[in-house]
């Protein structure tokens, strides 16, 4: 009871105290806000690359290229082989002949150089197209298909996923190094709130402490300010997520660049991450308003 | 039948051989030793510069010994650590002579503020708030502003705030420097009656010698840090 009447004191004197340095406090308030709308989009564009990396990894396809001089009867006996293996969902046969007449269909230039190839001289191969079950194990599976006769050579995906991931890699490491640079920014200027606010409460602090209040007692509004801070910081970025990542994912229906990339479906997405903002912004809060009545507060 | 033997501790504080020498060289206090019973009502009397005010401070852990033992209600003083020094300062009320109030807060607030803090229902402060303004005969002036106030009335504020957590020892630092002698008197008065109705052990520094001849109380002495005299009652003589 004691000690939610403490909190309940140090919550009302920390919401005084934000309104009181009002000029100070919107300036740590819009740091925090700016720092968190890049962290929310950071997040938002992570999860999202996750979750398009992920939907893209169930349609790797392993593309099994065969020998040449292969007849259709080692072809039905591979066939069944590769049907009976444990990881394999589903295959598909393409001869060499309809590879070629499908890509002179995609581009006039193939078409032009193609038309003189005949049977013999195609330099194409016979494949299959192989769905796996398990993506985890497709290397695996790759490998031991490999090692079969009259295989020529395997290939998968895993090198587009891999150059793609890369990318995304370095965009969040730039954004990684502004995020620190802004809580740094951020952090500094809380401190500087919240040392304003004990200066001018020094003789409160004093009375209090001649009182025989804690230092827990002491310190909590501090802390708390901190937080309240952090706080309001957070209510522009958790309105910019929920309504521009629902007006976002409305205009585009769900779909980037031509149904290329789906974006996460915003409930309970939005919520997620509001949430993770928001504790964020009450951390960076904390920690500014603890380094403060650390190095101010001399208790 | 049984018999109860209860050892009364009677000595409130208990100083032995502190000295007290300040960070510059100055040393405050030589060897003092003495003991304050429950309930009395001391003044701590002497000179500038003889040491009252530092004497009090070692009392209230605003300053340490150098050297010596104090124990305060119980408590070691000198061997208290920094964050333990609330629980000293609870069995405490400490008045100084420049009030230290809240100017933006009233009577009642300032007053409240003392239990506030520590955590206390609303109802029971201001059972308590009430009850203190009415020792010290502000019960009148509970909405007014310290800057509305006498200097006399100012004081009676910082006394109620003092006593408002019930303290065993209250200590007052020439808490009528600021005021003239009839007013002086006036607060020495409240402090007396807060002696005798709450039982409240009451330790006063100051000059004063006419307070000191008029109330004739428990005197200590102190002269250059030294401890000159101390008798059960007496005037301010050199
Ligand atoms: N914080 C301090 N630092 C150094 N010397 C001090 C300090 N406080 C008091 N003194 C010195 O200690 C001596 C006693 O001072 P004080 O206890 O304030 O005496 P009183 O209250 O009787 O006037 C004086 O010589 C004073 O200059
Ligand atoms: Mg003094």
């Amino acid at each position: 009871m004691k000690f939610l009447r403490l909190l309940k004191r140090s919550i009302r004197e920390a919401f005084k105290s934000v309104f009181r340095n009002f000029s100070l406090s919107l300036a740590s308030i819009s740091c925090i806000t700016i720092t968190l709308i890049i962290v929310a989009a950071s997040i938002i564009i992570t999860f999202n690359l996750q979750n398009f990396t992920s939907e893209m990894e169930k349609d790797l396809t392993i593309v099994v290229f065969l020998d040449n001089n292969i007849n259709e009867e080692e072809i039905d006996t591979l066939m069944t082989e590769l049907r009976d293996m444990s990881n394999v969902e589903s295959l598909t046969y393409q001869s060499k002949a309809s590879i070629k007449e499908e890509m002179r269909k995609e581009s006039e230039v193939f078409d032009e150089v193609m038309s003189t190839w005949s049977d013999e001289d195609n330099p194409l191969k016979d494949t299959f197209q192989i769905k796996v079950k398990d993506v985890e194990k497709i290397s695996d599976t790759a490998e031991s298909i490999e090692k079969m006769e009259e295989v020529s050579s395997v290939k998968y995906g895993e090198g587009m996923v891999d150059n793609l991931l890369l990318a995304f890699e370095s965009i969040q490491k730039i954004s990684y190094g502004v995020v620190i640079a802004l809580v740094l920014v951020t952090v500094f200027l809380i401190i500087n709130t919240i040392k304003l606010t004990i200066f001018s409460r020094k003789r409160e602090i004093s009375i209090m402490r001649l009182v025989g209040a804690s230092n827990f007692m002491i310190k909590t509004p501090f802390i708390v300010e901190g937080m309240v801070l952090g706080m309001f910081g957070s209510i522009i970025p958790i309105l910019i997520i929920c309504f521009g990542y629902v007006a976002l994912y409305d205009h585009t229906n769900g779909y980037l660049y031509s149904q290329m990339i789906t974006l996460i479906e915003p409930e309970p997405f939005i919520y997620m991450i509001s949430g993770i903002i928001l504790v964020i912004g009450i951390i960076v809060g904390m920690v500014g308003s603890a380094s403060a009545v650390r190095k101010y507060l001399k208790i | 039948m049984k018999v109860m033997v209860m050892i009364k501790p009677m000595d409130l504080i208990r100083v032995r051989n502190v000295n007290k020498q300040y960070k510059n060289g100055v040393t405050a206090i030589y060897d003092l030793s003495l003991n304050i019973k429950k309930g009395s009502f001391v003044f701590v009397i002497g000179g500038s510069g003889s040491g009252k005010s530092t004497f009090i401070k070692m009392l209230y852990r605003e300053e340490k010994p150098t050297s010596g033992e104090i124990i305060v209600g119980g408590i070691n003083v000198a061997k208290l650590r920094n964050a333990k020094v609330y629980k000293l300062r609870r069995k405490l009320g400490i008045v100084f002579q420049d009030y230290r109030l809240l100017p933006k807060q009233t009577v009642y607030e300032n007053v409240a503020f003392a239990m506030e803090v520590l955590g206390s229902p609303k109802q029971e402060t201001r059972r308590k708030v009430l009850k203190a303004l009415e020792l010290v005969g502000l019960k009148g002036k509970i909405h007014n502003y310290p800057d509305q106030l006498s200097g006399g009335e100012q004081q009676r504020v910082a006394i109620a705030r003092a006593i408002v957590n019930e303290p065993k020892i209250l200590l007052c630092d020439e808490p009528t420097g600021n005021l003239d002698p009839e007013r002086s008197i006036e607060i020495v008065k409240v402090l007396d009656e807060i002696n005798k109705t709450c039982g409240t052990t009451i330790i006063m520094a100051t000059h004063d010698k006419d307070i000191v001849n008029t109330m004739q109380k428990e005197i200590i002495l102190l002269k250059d840090g030294r401890l000159i005299k101390h008798a059960e009652k007496g005037g301010y003589e050199e």
